[in-house]
């Protein structure tokens, strides 16, 4: 009996607040190259350490090394490249046009741009999406038109979901990529669902589930987990541990497990955790989950370890709950030096193209915007009919919609 | 014409809608091998496959959770919440996802999920196994909620709900499930085999969503009510005397406002009689529309009869439960007023 005193309450605290050094001696980096790449087939059980460690494919040097290398060409590299600062641009134009008041609310993805954008590249068509507010890069890496989702954040005429959803609420069957909902996690057991009746309809398809780390604390979270693990649904469970959820550190909702992949072993669901500012290792990782789940082998969780550099949204003021410049400390770096630097260092990339291509890209991007400007913003031009509102809450309007449309003068 | 107790008609609409379509999926607490602790699934198990009929974790959330993931994969699932009383957990999910899904992606997807579950009191459930939530679920729009009354209407209107493209709430009156119960629990309750809406046709047939049914004519009041209440409400006019109109409102969302009217304008009066507690409770809605669309028509204050403000009680049930003798009170004020 180490101490039969009265009770304590614990609270867990990040290392470092406002005013502190920042601090990430904690977080352990293995090194590039160093986790295993087990066959797909391999026993769970056999993997769980793979929970604790990280799987890293690009050293500071810039090379790719290691058994997670070798599946993107020189070119779809490049195209990686592309699409992530591709959305690194937009977010910048969109979170400039927040502040302009051409939109109420805008969330951006700096320093996360790997994850989504990789990820896209290991699903194969008709494969489904259940993303939070922040893998816009799943759009982007897949061609989803800059202008269609400018359309969407502006609210305007051309808004495909008729300015009913929060800005960056996206949905696009077409695209792989399930209505967003500003609820947290419940996207999490919808995906795990279109996993199972992909099963039950002997299809090839498989499904993405998206969620941040503070709302692994949710109990979709977790029921998620029963039925992907009970009916061995074809799904990846994707967790993005960005280290902040709005103003609270991961440790509030990560509790004592260490990981958040380590959650995943309690189910028996092989759970990997990658390096999210890697491009080469988030696409490789992810690849290894698709296969599994398409050749009926079931769910893989995989924590993709990150940090979000900027504001949780346009409404946040991270200054006040970690120090400035943590941003700049965080051991992995930033996904679109990292990638440019390898492409560098294989010589099919140099700083001057970068350069060139950020002028091409922001080039493009501001095209795009003027586009959907031309359709309206928020406050200003053409905007969805108030005719609109009333639509679309059922298949067929019920005979009180109708009276209250007609209320409504419209 | 066969005659089918309400959770054997309820199991024969599963049973013909799966039949029809493979996109039909069952599923829900103990619904699989062992057919629901109702038995509303027996047997659909063994008819149509595992894949088709199954046994979920017990995780309300988890069940609509991946009904609305099943359902913008294509499939059309009828998933069983064991009671209304553990429907909560998924309340997220019914009220934040699945009802408003096609609204806010603007069809891109959609969600046609029926979620059944057993409601009200009446078999000494205590608080967990006896609470009507229905206006937990006509207060969200983009959803549709159900309350059958008898086996024939059971059936078309769960096969509707099925066919439905929307989102279905399908409560169950658990207390009408063997018979026509009117409150008099001290009496024995007719089989549904001796009562003329016992008698459920085989095969496929529907009933429309959004439309009411006079189960009583009459002329001196009108009564609203659904589910169990509809056999109060008849109880208490035969024995009062009184010569009240009882609508059995079938379907609560949309809801038959055009039936309510002509009814009210008729009689100029009106009760509204339901199990669930009174405050902010679905007769709210109804005294207010009736209010709004008769006004001039009515002789008498609209009366409400519902459930006591309380949490359902164990051993005061009958106490609790408003019987025929509450709403024959109510129909006798309303007649003197």
């Amino acid at each position: 009996m180490a101490d039969a005193g009265l009770l304590r309450f614990h609270v867990p605290e990040p290392e470092v607040r406002p005013g502190g050094t920042p601090d990430f001696s904690n977080v352990t980096i293995p090194k590039a190259g160093s986790v295993p790449r087990p066959e797909i087939e391999v026993d769970p059980r056999s993997i769980r350490d793979m929970a604790f460690s990280i799987i890293r494919v690009l050293n500071r040097a810039g090379e790719a090394v290691g058994p997670w290398t070798g599946l993107l060409s020189d070119e779809e590299l490049l195209e990686g490249l592309r699409h992530m600062m591709t959305l690194r641009t937009f977010d910048a134009r969109m979170q400039m046009a927040q502040r302009q008041g051409k939109t109420s609310f805008y969330m951006q993805h700096l320093g996360e741009e790997a994850v989504s954008c990789a990820f896209r590249k290991a699903l194969a068509p008709g494969d489904m999406n259940f993303p939070t507010y922040r893998q816009a890069g799943l759009l982007i890496a897949d061609g989803y038109p800059m202008v269609t989702m400018m359309n969407q954040i502006y609210s305007n005429e051309a808004d495909p979901l008729k300015g009913r959803q929060l800005p960056i609420m996206y949905s696009s069957k077409e695209h792989g990529f399930f209505s967003i909902s500003g609820n947290l996690a419940t996207q999490y057991i919808q995906a795990v669902g279109w996993a199972m009746a992909s099963a039950i309809s002997n299809d090839s398809k498989i499904a993405a589930a998206w969620i941040g780390d503070g709302s692994t604390a949710e109990s979709d979270f977790h029921s998620a987990l029963v039925f992907a693990s009970t009916y061995k649904a074809p799904v990846i469970l994707n967790v993005v541990n960005n280290q902040w959820a709005i103003s609270t550190f991961q440790g509030i909702a990560r509790g004592g497990s260490g990981t958040f992949a380590a959650r995943g072993l309690g189910f028996g669901i092989p759970s990997l955790r990658v390096d999210g500012n890697d491009y080469l290792a988030v696409h490789a990782v992810a690849k290894w989950a698709a296969e599994r789940a398409r050749k009926n082998l079931g769910p893989t969780l995989v924590e993709y370890v990150t940090y979000r550099a900027g504001a949780h949204s346009s409404s946040d003021d991270p200054s006040a709950y970690r120090p400035k410049a943590e941003s700049d400390a965080w051991p992995l770096g930033d996904p679109v030096i990292r990638l440019k630097n390898h492409l560098i260092h294989k010589q099919v990339w140099s700083e001057e193209r970068h350069t060139q291509a950020e002028a091409e890209i922001l080039e493009t991007v501001i095209a795009a915007q003027k586009e959907a400007e031309s359709h309206g913003t928020l406050h200003a031009g053409g905007k969805p009919s108030t005719r609109d509102m009333f639509e679309g809450v059922y298949a067929e309007m019920p005979p009180h919609l109708r009276r209250q449309r007609q209320q409504a003068g419209v | 014409m066969p005659r089918r107790t309400m959770i054997e008609a309820i199991r024969d609409a599963m049973d013909v809608s799966m039949g029809r379509d493979s996109q039909v999926i069952v599923y829900g607490e103990d619904v699989g091998f062992f057919g629901g602790v109702f038995r509303a699934t027996q047997g659909l198990q063994a008819k149509y496959g595992k894949s088709r009929c199954f046994d979920a974790p017990i995780s309300e959330s988890g069940i609509v959770g991946s009904a609305i993931g099943m359902a913008a994969y294509g499939l059309k699932p009828c998933v069983e919440v064991q009671f209304a009383d553990y429907v909560y957990p998924a309340y997220d999910q019914i009220v934040s996802e699945a009802a408003r899904l096609r609204y806010r992606s603007n069809g891109d997807f959609t969600c046609p999920i029926v979620v059944r579950m057993p409601t009200g009191g009446g078999i000494f459930g205590g608080q967990t196994h006896s609470q009507s939530p229905e206006a937990l679920f006509t207060h969200v729009s983009g959803l549709k909620v159900i309350v059958p009354s008898n086996p024939h209407d059971a059936k078309g209107l769960l096969i509707a709900a099925i066919e439905d493209p929307d989102p279905v709430i399908f409560l169950e009156p658990k207390r009408l499930y063997n018979g026509p119960f009117d409150g008099h629990h001290d009496k024995p309750v007719t089989p549904w085999s001796k009562h003329e809406l016992g008698e459920v046709a085989d095969g496929h047939y529907t009933i429309p969503l959004g439309k009411a049914a006079i189960r009583r004519p009459g002329s001196a009041v009108t009564v609203l009510a659904y589910g169990t209440m509809v056999y109060v409400a008849q109880a208490a006019a035969e024995e009062t005397g009184i010569d009240a109109e009882v609508i059995d409102l079938r379907t609560l969302l949309p809801l038959d406002l055009e039936a309510i009217v002509a009814s009210v304008k008729k009689t100029g009066r009106c009760v509204v009689v339901h199990e669930a507690t009174l405050t902010s409770g679905f007769g709210a809605e109804l005294a207010a529309l009736v209010q709004e669309n008769c006004f001039y028509h009515l002789e008498a204050p609209v009366a409400r009869v519902a459930g006591w403000d309380t949490p359902y009680p164990h051993a005061q049930e009958w106490d609790y439960f408003p019987g025929p003798a509450r709403v024959g009170r109510a129909l006798v004020e309303t007649l003197e007023a």
